[in-house]
């Protein structure tokens, strides 16, 4: 017998005959396959339409009232659904100030850490507080939110400035914690992009006689910066876009204020409120949210776009 | 010549040029010393700054469990002990349904004997009845543990002060009781058990949803897709969605499952009784969306480790694409897209902000039964309890986040478990 004619297979000779036709066959289940897999990808695509489409649907109904223009919608300091008032400046400015304290506490800290753990921690120290760090990252929001109203605010500002300067909602405590959130993304990035550094430009640096700290400043730094500055962009966003620490410890009710101390409610923190609340489809109040989160998601687009501009413009490339 | 000649005469002397660089001896070792210094005082910032970042996370665990337990002061309408002359613990459970009946109105007796019979109730049942309303007992005051600890005696004297009547007494607020109570108006009767439930169902639902599409939609651009402008147009825009605030796919939720599509996620049109698209399955399917991003940028990770001689072994022996696939390259990448998985769910389980825009309720008594009930989730919860402005609910909110920490935690650490014990080394 032939070892191709065991039980159950065709001997192969018999496609080698003339019979055989080796040309490519239409594989219609690999057809289905394709398009089945070609449609889960493109759902990403769906996804950012669907957004795109919905709040501008949504925004374009807001801002096709009588009552609502444009200009007084960018320009105006009072933001009260109930007199028809809508400017967004209150929650704007309160969502820029949270913002900025907490890029203040984030920036330094974080790149200040991640220069310690690409730079200075030896392997052991790095393999045990990168992950402490990143188990800050991975605590929800909402507990930051605790955080701020239950110790932040009582133990730490009105400890230092007086409870009579400090409001129990107030726009620096949920900047602070904010900050403390969005640390160990500001840190882990940065680390990122100075450990894909090259050892031979710190070997270049102590063979010119620089210091452990003159070498990661003047040349890791320098070297690493288009993924130091992509870092802080994605930071920002993640700041403006951040809601429920702002929900819980900014305070409730929109208010056009620039200190700090005093609570305003900001751009996602309004959303919250009020989609929260009971609210009735198609509303002035309802499409004006959507007109809020067409400002936020514009503003947040724009960053990670300009994230990604800078790190392709800026990457140094190496081998 | 007289060029070098012209150049050496206008440059100035290279020393000159770099500045004051050290000469003399002692110079020399004065900068040294001066830049060693600077680097050991900025290298204790950094790590200053590293350090501020974990005690930060320290600081927040001690406040959670500062809230979540603690010593809490009692009122009570009836002392206890007028009821009987042996302790409540200690009574047979007929004897208990006597003193509540003794207690109670006739009507209001009738009441709960109608719901369900007292006689069939357990003794349990009985004296938490009488603690509820005979005795109405009830939390007036809560201490934070460090307070109860550290400074006992001033909240003994402010318990005497405030509260005559008062007693002190030890609070775990998070106990197998609050696991397994429904939702209650009252802090102390409060338990998270539909909460706890409707995230289950939630994050179920989600990853149903989210795990087949993710996948394949990183096999397609990873296995099939070549490098056309439409596939570099998927994968720009993968990696934009991820930055998106979750906020603004609450929205996109809001006015496409819980609006538009209100007859499919209320259930009306598939025969269920729904009363409007807030449900869990609105739910789901936005954060099925918002963690999408996610599954695919790590499955894709994980299919790209896969080695390319694998593949070709497999095209090699005449398979087609899809069967190198499947029988090839995602068994061994599939710890890999565990992973990636597991660490969306965790995700999927913290995040609050979509949910509440979505519509969450806040205070729902009965557990949710399927995709179409309403809901409420833990992180909600958590949401609504810390906005009150009561002390007690506070306590609550604090015990319920050391559960929802419990569970991310057993989440990441099955994720690292599972990277660990299936990593492959090519």
């Amino acid at each position: 017998m032939e070892p191709g004619a065991r039980a159950g297979t065709r001997p192969l000779a018999r496609y080698n005959g003339a019979g055989a036709d080796l040309r490519r066959r239409p594989r219609i289940g690999e057809g289905i396959v394709h398009a089945l897999l070609l449609i889960c990808g493109a759902i990403s695509i769906l996804t950012t339409v669907g957004i795109v489409y919905i709040l501008f649907q949504e925004a374009w109904l807001f801002f096709g009232l009588p009552e609502v223009t444009l200009g007084a919608f960018l320009t105006g300091t009072t933001w009260a659904p109930q007199i028809n008032e809508f400017g967004i400046l209150p929650l704007l400015s309160a969502t820029l100030i949270t913002s900025a304290i907490a890029m203040a506490v984030a920036v330094p800290l974080g790149l200040g850490a991640a220069i310690y753990l690409s730079e200075y921690a030896t392997p052991r120290a790095r393999s045990v507080l990168k992950p402490a760090l990143e188990i800050l990252a991975g605590v929800p929001t909402v507990v930051y939110g605790y955080f701020a109203l239950t110790f932040v605010t009582p133990a730490v500002l009105q400890a230092i400035f007086g409870r009579d300067q400090v409001q129990i909602y107030n726009m620096a405590a949920a900047g602070l914690t904010m900050g403390i959130m969005i640390l160990p993304l500001v840190a882990s990035m940065s680390e990122d992009a100075l450990s894909a550094v090259p050892r031979a430009l710190r070997e270049g640096a102590y063979g010119l006689g620089a210091t452990r700290l003159e070498a990661a400043l003047q040349v890791v730094v320098p070297a690493a910066i288009s993924g130091i500055i992509a870092a802080f962009i994605v930071a920002v966003s993640r700041a403006i876009g951040e809601t429920m620490i702002v929900a819980l410890a900014a305070g409730a009710g929109p208010s056009f204020t620039f200190n700090p101390f005093q609570a305003a409610e900001t751009m996602t923190g309004h959303i919250a409120r009020i989609s929260g609340g009971d609210i009735s489809y198609g509303s002035v109040q309802y499409t004006s949210l959507f007109a809020i989160a067409l400002t936020l998601f514009v503003m947040t687009f724009g960053l990670n776009v300009v994230s990604g501009w800078v790190v392709r413009r800026f990457r140094e490339v190496y081998e | 010549m007289s060029v070098s000649l012209s150049a050496g005469t206008e440059a100035p002397a290279p020393e000159r040029a770099l500045g004051s660089l050290p000469s003399t001896d002692a110079e020399i070792r004065r900068n040294i010393a001066a830049r060693r210094a600077r680097g050991a005082v900025w290298r204790w910032l950094f790590a200053g700054a590293l350090a501020f970042g974990i005690l930060a996370l320290a600081t927040l665990l001690c406040t959670v469990v500062d809230g979540a337990f603690g010593l809490a002061v009692y009122e009570h309408s009836v002392d206890p002990r007028e009821l009987s002359d042996r302790s409540l613990e200690e009574l047979s459970q007929p004897e208990l349904v006597e003193i509540f009946r003794a207690n109670v109105s006739a009507g209001l007796f009738r009441r709960y004997d109608r719901e369900r019979p007292l006689a069939e109730r357990s003794a349990e049942d009985v004296r938490e009845l009488i603690y509820e309303r005979v005795v109405e007992r009830r939390v007036v005051a809560s201490y934070g543990l460090g307070e109860s600890l550290l400074r006992r005696a001033a909240v003994e004297r402010e318990t005497a002060e405030r509260h005559p009547g008062g007693v002190l007494e030890w609070r775990s607020w998070v106990s197998l009781d609050f696991l397994t109570r429904p939702m209650s108006s009252v802090p102390e009767r409060a338990g998270i058990r539909t909460a706890l439930l409707g995230s289950v169902w939630m994050i179920a639902l989600t990853m149903l949803i989210a795990f087949p599409v993710g996948v394949a939609a990183a096999i397609y651009l990873e296995e099939f897709a070549g490098r056309s402008w439409w596939n570099r147009l998927i994968e720009t825009n993968i990696n934009n969605l991820a930055g998106v605030p979750s906020i603004i796919y609450g929205m996109l939720g809001l006015a496409i499952f819980v609006r538009a599509l209100e007859p499919l996620t209320s259930g009306r049109a598939l025969g269920a009784e729904g009363v409007n698209g807030r449900t869990i399955l609105s739910a789901a399917l936005t954060m099925a969306l918002l963690i999408l991003p996610l599954i695919i940028i790590s499955a894709r990770e994980a299919i790209r480790a896969v080695p390319s001689s694998l593949r070709e072994a497999s095209y090699g022996l005449g398979a087609t694409r899809w069967q190198t696939v499947w029988h090839h390259v995602l068994p061994s990448a599939l710890p890999g897209i565990l992973t990636g998985t597991i660490l969306g769910m965790s995700r999927a389980a913290g995040e609050t902000a979509p949910l509440i825009v979505v519509g969450a309720s806040t205070f729902i008594v009965s557990d949710p039964s399927g995709p179409f009930s309403s809901f409420t989730a833990l992180p909600v919860q958590i949401y609504n309890w810390t906005s009150q402005p009561q002390e007690t609910f506070r306590d609550i909110a604090a015990a319920a986040i050391l559960v929802l920490l419990a569970l991310l935690l057993s989440l990441n650490a099955a994720a690292v478990l599972l990277r660990n014990r299936f990593r492959r080394m090519y």
